[in-house]
């Protein structure tokens, strides 16, 4: 396990562009963690991380590889078999008002109205109604559900509620927003848009995001860092800046020669692990 | 808007309907295959009813076809325990009028609604505790599935050694044929709660108790409910054994005694009226549900 995270350490240190907005102190530290389910699969073997402040940090890797797993263990959710996560120098014993989190089959309440469901992390924290009302009526607006307040999720198309379910992690202002193959349950076309309107909308939110996903051209098109995972049981096997500035027009970034070229070299390194 | 139409939990329909057709072979004895056939196809109609714009139309010709074959069957001599629908109907009325079925349900209903009320407080808690706790669990999973699976309709004879020949024993009957699926019913809507909107409530730093209260009991509605609706209709069954079984009052007797004189539409009258009262019953709780729990599925 070793040997492949020093090989990621040069990678992470040359990679790093200058004068970014990132702090020197990363956010999320993630030492040492392995997970062993009690059934003996091995998800996780010795997962050391940094995750830089208010930058955007994907988790690459192929399909089963505990991406997720690894997502849940910082979000808090499940505790890891060995290892630490430490949030803002804190170690993570559970969920934090630092982290939100959106999900990939979106979690939204099926009884509930769009303007309750963005409410909801705030519901749950015992903010008076008319006022965490008012604040999800100003995210439903932000991530473009304006007039769909008083719907019902099964009255959305997929897209729109994985907007609301943005729209509530925003709502709840945490510093990390942790992202679980949030797109991947849209299709194509909506994924695109998808993407790009998170983008823009960083752009005004700076936020620290954890990104979970198995698309290449996703992870490159959003990320200022690239962690990719291997097979399970899961090592970090490589780490990328993209370099890629994301303040540029959306389509601008997709004829990027940087964005091409890391494309293509994060595809020759992945290849190994579908024999 | 796929999901608004009446479609509740998958087992409901399926399950509320031969319920609902047992009763009638189980008590119309003489005429039970020809009989039963017909009356539970009325209830179905029904049941459904004022639940979609489109829908009515094709409810109100299923009810009327039904009908006229009845009424064609009838009279073309099936069978003398077999009259035709307006003979029943105009039986009905008659019974009606002399008071007939008030009487009758004046002594049928309070033990059901009680037997009821008892198994949708103390069994819809008893399912939650076990859907919550291992323990709870453990305790009275076995029992549940084994009274699930008692022939009851043997049992209830019994009663009458524990309670005699009285309101009791008729609660006691409509509380051991309701209780195991209102209970298992509960237990399964709490058992299956969306692990994502579970995760979901504890990384919005939602406590047990939110969990509990905010996702698991609005989750677990349309289980309970559908346990309830199936736990009603149990309990007219249970009723209604237990009035001709153990003893011979309220509607019970008014099928038995027609039966008895040979007044077959009269007999056919008390049992349809039944069919209807359960109908309605089930109906009302599906619009109570949807106003609870479940804003979503009352949409236009």
């Amino acid at each position: 396990m070793d040997a492949s995270t020093r090989d990621a350490c040069p990678a992470r240190d040359a990679g790093h562009p200058a004068g970014g907005v990132a702090d020197a102190t990363p956010i999320v530290r993630v030492d040492g963690v392995t997970m062993r389910y009690a059934n003996g699969v091995s998800a996780l073997d010795g997962i050391d991380l940094d995750i830089p402040r208010g930058r955007l940090t994907t988790l690459l890797g192929p399909s089963g590889c505990g991406k997720t797993t690894l997502l849940k263990i910082i979000a808090g959710l499940i505790p890891p078999t060995a290892g630490t996560v430490a949030v803002n120098d804190r170690i993570v014993t559970g969920p934090g008002p630092d982290r939100a989190l959106v999900f990939q089959d979106f979690a939204l309440l099926p009884w509930a109205t769009v303007l309750r469901n963005v409410a909801f992390g705030l519901e749950l924290r015992g903010v008076p109604r008319a006022e965490r009302e008012a604040i999800a009526a100003k995210y439903i607006r932000d991530v473009g559900l304006a007039g769909f307040e008083h719907q019902y999720p099964n009255q959305l198309s997929g897209g729109m509620r994985q907007r609301a379910g943005l729209a509530r992690a925003l709502a709840v202002d945490a510093d990390i927003l942790m992202m679980d193959e949030p797109f991947s349950a849209v299709d194509e076309q909506m994924r695109r848009k998808l993407q790009e309107d998170l983008l823009s909308l960083l752009q005004v939110e700076k936020k620290t995001v954890i990104f979970v996903t198995h698309s290449i051209e996703e992870a490159v098109y959003l990320s200022d860092r690239i962690v990719l995972l291997s097979r399970r049981p899961s090592r970090v096997s490589a780490i990328r800046d993209t370099g890629i500035a994301h303040d540029q027009p959306p389509d601008q970034i997709r004829r990027d020669r940087r964005y091409l070229d890391t494309v293509d070299e994060i595809w020759d390194t992945l290849k190994q692990y579908l024999q | 808007m796929r999901q608004i139409a009446p479609s509740p939990p998958p087992g409901t329909d399926a399950a509320v309907l031969p319920r609902a057709a047992l009763a009638a072979p189980g008590i119309a004895t003489p005429a039970a295959a020809e009989g039963a056939s017909p009356l539970p196809a009325p209830a179905q109609a029904r049941r459904a009813g004022g639940l979609g714009d489109a829908a009515w139309p094709w409810q109100l010709a299923s009810f009327v076809l039904v009908l006229a074959a009845w009424e064609i069957a009838g009279h073309w001599p099936v069978s003398l325990a077999f009259p035709p629908a307006s003979r029943v109907v105009a039986a009905a009325a008659e019974m009606a009028l002399a008071g007939d079925f008030g009487r009758a349900y004046a002594v049928t209903l309070p033990p059901l609604v009680a037997g009821i009320g008892i198994v949708g407080i103390t069994g819809v808690a008893l399912g939650i505790a076990m859907g919550l706790s291992r323990a709870f669990e453990w305790f009275a999973l076995p029992l549940m599935v084994v009274l699930q699976t008692a022939p009851i309709a043997a049992i209830i004879p019994l009663l009458t050694y524990f309670y005699g020949v009285s309101a009791t024993s008729k609660i006691a009957a409509v509380i051991l044929l309701a209780a195991p699926i209102v209970v298992l019913n509960s237990y399964r809507g709490i058992r299956n709660t969306n692990a994502s909107l579970v995760d979901m409530c504890r990384s919005f730093l939602g406590t047990r108790r939110q969990q509990v209260t905010k996702i698991m009991l609005p989750h677990a509605s349309g289980m309970i409910f559908a346990g309830l609706r199936l736990g009603v209709s149990a309990g007219f069954i249970g009723v209604v054994l237990a009035e001709l079984l153990i003893s011979p009052t309220g509607i019970g007797d008014l099928i038995s005694y027609n039966r008895s004189i040979a007044r077959y539409d009269k007999m056919f009258a008390a049992i349809v009226s039944i069919l209807a009262l359960a109908t309605v019953t089930l109906s009302l709780l599906q619009r109570l549900e949807n106003r609870l729990f479940r804003p979503d599925h009352a949409v236009p």
